[in-house]
C-alpha cells in the first residue's frame, strides 16, 4: 500500500516537474553552458568549431571598440540613473496622499511604462526632429536653437537618456509608492505634534526610511540599465559614430551582423560579469540587512 | 489670526502640490498628443514650423495607407498570438512545477530549485546567442514556435509559482488527500483557486514582456509575415523612415491594444511591473 503511493507519487512528481524541467535544461540551462564553450572558440556559424583558449578574451581587453561600448554605457547609467530616480522619488511623494483624481494621475505617469520601447523611442526621435520636432519648437520659444539632438554625436546620447528617463521614471515611482507604504504615519504625527515642517518631516523621516527602498531601485535601475538596447537600436542604432553603440549594442553588432559567434559571446560574458559585480554588492548588502 | 495664516499656507503649498503634479502629468502625456496629432496630419503638414498642435485638416489617410501597405493588422494578430500562448504556456508549466517544488517531497529538490535560482542572475544576452543556434538547429527560425516555446520557460514565473503555492495552509490538501483526491485534483482544484491573484500578475507580466519584446523576434525571425508589433514598427521605420505621419499612424496602432488591456487591469499591471523589478 505505502509502496503504491510512492509510486503514484513519483508518477505525479514526473507529470508537474518535467516539463518544466526539461525546457529550463534545454533553453535555459544548456545555452549558458554552450555560452561559455562558444567564447573560448572562433566559431562562426558556418566553419567548424575550433578552440582558440583564451584569444577571444584579450581580444577584447585590447579592443577599442569593447572599450568604447563599456564606457558609452556607464554614460548613459551616468546620466539616466540620477534622473530616474529623482524624478520616480518625486512622482512618488506628490502621488503618495489621498487626493482627487490620484488614480488618474498615477495612470498617467505609468503610460510609458506599459508602451513598448520601440513604440516610444519612435516617438521620442520624432519629438527630436532638429527641423520639424516639438522639443527645438519648444526651445525656439525661449530663444534658444535647439541641437541636432540624435545626429550630433555630442547630443545623441543625451537625447537617448532624457527619453529612457522619460519612459521609466512611472515605474521608479510605482516602487518608490511601495517603499512609503511600509512607513508608519505615526513617526508624521509625532513630527507634525513637535511642529516640524514639511520640509524637515521629508529630510528626517521619509527619505532615511525610504533608504532599503532606494538602494534596492537604484540596483534594478543599475542591472537593467547595462542592458539598455531596444532605444539605442531604434533611435541611433549605436551612431552617430558609434556615440551611443552601448555593450548589448555591440554584443548584438558581432553575433547577427558579423555572425562572430565566440566573439560575441565573449562579449556577453563580459556583461555579466558587470551585472553579477552589482547584483552580488546588493545580495551582500541585503544579508548584511545594512542601509 | 494664526488660523487664517495657516490656511493661506495651506492653500499655497496645495496650489503648488497640483501644478507640480500637472505639470509631471502634462510631460508624461504631451509625446502621447504629439503622436496622435502627427499621425493626423498629412505628409506636407509634419514639415511645417512652427509646428501644428490640432491639425488644421485633420485626415485619416494614414491609417488607411499604412494599413493598406503595410500588413499592420497581421502584426497586431502575431503580436496576440505569440504573446497568449507564450503566457498560457508560462503559466501552466511554471505553476506545475512550482507545485511540485512547494507541495512535493524528492529528492534534490532543492539543489534543483538553487540550480534554477542561479540561473537567473545570467542576463538573457548570454543565453540569447545559443539560443539562436538551437532554433537554427531546430529548424525553427523564422516561425511562430521560435518565437512562442523558448518563452513559455522562465525561472522567474517558477519562482513566483512556488512562492505563491507555499502560503498555502497544509490543511487544506491533507483534507482533500484524506478524501481520496490526487495531487492532479490538489492543483487544480485546491492550489489554483487560492492563487488566482498571483497568476493574473505572473500572465500580466508575462503578457506585456512578450508584447513589447523586439530583440528575440528581430534575432529569429525575418520574414515581414511574421513579425509582431515592435519588430513591424522597426520594419514601418526601415521604409519610411521619414513619413512622419505614417509612422505615427503605425505607433498609435501598436498602442491601442495594450492601452485597452491596461485601463482593464490596471492594479494587475502595476503589480506584475513592481514584480519584474524583484526579478532582477
Amino acid at each position: 500500500m505505502v509502496g503504491m503511493t510512492k509510486k503514484k507519487t513519483l508518477f505525479w512528481l514526473c507529470i508537474f516537474l518535467l516539463p518544466n524541467l526539461l525546457g529550463f535544461l534545454i533553453f535555459i540551462g544548456a545555452p549558458i553552458l554552450a555560452s561559455l564553450v562558444i567564447s573560448f572558440t572562433n566559431w562562426d556559424l558556418v566553419s567548424s568549431l575550433q578552440f582558440t583558449g583564451i584569444d577571444n578574451y584579450i581580444r577584447l581587453v585590447q579592443d577599442p571598440e569593447f572599450w568604447r561600448a563599456f564606457r558609452n554605457t556607464f554614460l548613459f547609467i551616468f546620466g539616466y540613473l540620477p534622473l530616474v530616480m529623482i524624478f520616480g522619488l518625486a512622482a512618488a511623494l506628490l502621488l503618495n496622499k489621498p487626493m482627487k483624481l490620484r488614480a488618474f494621475f498615477r495612470a498617467t505617469y505609468f503610460l510609458p511604462v506599459i508602451t513598448s520601447w520601440v513604440a516610444v523611442s519612435l516617438v521620442w526621435k520624432w519629438l527630436y526632429n532638429p527641423n520639424y520636432g516639438l522639443i527645438n519648437y519648444l526651445l525656439s520659444l525661449i530663444g534658444i536653437t535647439g541641437p541636432q539632438w540624435l545626429n550630433d554625436p555630442s547630443t545623441a546620447m543625451i537625447g537617448i537618456i532624457l527619453a529612457s528617463a522619460w519612459k521609466d521614471t512611472g515605474f521608479v515611482m510605482v516602487l518608490f509608492l511601495g517603499g512609503l507604504q511600509t512607513i508608519s504615519p505615526s513617526y508624521y504625527e509625532a513630527a507634525s505634534i513637535d511642529g516640524a515642517s514639511k520640509l524637515r518631516q521629508l529630510l528626517s523621516i521619509t527619505i532615511p526610511l525610504l533608504a532599503p527602498t532606494t538602494f534596492f531601485v537604484t540596483i534594478i535601475s543599475l542591472i537593467n540599465s547595462f542592458q539598455v538596447f531596444d532605444q539605442v537600436m531604434i533611435m541611433t542604432e549605436g551612431g552617430p559614430g558609434g556615440s551611443t553603440t552601448v555593450m548589448v549594442q555591440n554584443i548584438y553588432n558581432y553575433a547577427f551582423r558579423y555572425f562572430e559567434m565566440g566573439y560575441a559571446a565573449a562579449m556577453s560574458w563580459a556583461l555579466f560579469i558587470v551585472i553579477f559585480i552589482f547584483t552580488y554588492i546588493q545580495m551582500k548588502f541585503q544579508d548584511k540587512g545594512a542601509v | 489670526m494664526a488660523n487664517g495664516e495657516n490656511g493661506i499656507n495651506k492653500f499655497f503649498r496645495s496650489f503648488g502640490f497640483y501644478v507640480l503634479l500637472i505639470v509631471g502629468a502634462f510631460i508624461m502625456i504631451v509625446p502621447f498628443l504629439w503622436m496622435i496629432s502627427t499621425s493626423l496630419k498629412n505628409s506636407g503638414a509634419t514639415m511645417v514650423f512652427p509646428p501644428e498642435f490640432i491639425p488644421s485638416e485633420p485626415t485619416t489617410e494614414n491609417y488607411q495607407e499604412v494599413t493598406g501597405q503595410f500588413p499592420m493588422m497581421r502584426f497586431l494578430w502575431n503580436s496576440l498570438l505569440v504573446a497568449v500562448l507564450s503566457t498560457i504556456g508560462q503559466i501552466i508549466f511554471s505553476a506545475m512545477a512550482g507545485y511540485a517544488f512547494a507541495r512535493m517531497q524528492f529528492k534534490g529538490r532543492d539543489k534543483i530549485f538553487l540550480l534554477y535560482l542561479a540561473t537567473m542572475m545570467v542576463p538573457t544576452q548570454v543565453t540569447m546567442i545559443p539560443q539562436f543556434i538551437l532554433m537554427k538547429e531546430f529548424g525553427w527560425l523564422d516561425t511562430y514556435q521560435a518565437m512562442i516555446v523558448p518563452t513559455m520557460f522562465a525561472v522567474f514565473g517558477t519562482f513566483l509559482m512556488r512562492q505563491a503555492m507555499l502560503s498555502i495552509p497544509r490543511e487544506l490538501e491533507e483534507a482533500a488527500f484524506m478524501d481520496g483526491a490526487s495531487h492532479f485534483r490538489v492543483f487544480l482544484n485546491v492550489c489554483m483557486p487560492l492563487i488566482k491573484p498571483m497568476i493574473a500578475t505572473l500572465g500580466i507580466f508575462t503578457f506585456m514582456q512578450s508584447w513589447n519584446n523586439f530583440l528575440w523576434p528581430l534575432i529569429v525571425v525575418s520574414s515581414r509575415d511574421l513579425a509582431t508589433l515592435p519588430l513591424g514598427l522597426s520594419l514601418l521605420q526601415g521604409r519610411w523612415g521619414t513619413d512622419w505621419g505614417l509612422m505615427m499612424s503605425g505607433v498609435v496602432i501598436s498602442i491601442v491594444p495594450i492601452l485597452a488591456v491596461y485601463l482593464f487591469a490596471q492594479k494587475y499591471f502595476i503589480q506584475g511591473m513592481t514584480m519584474s523589478g524583484m526579478k532582477e
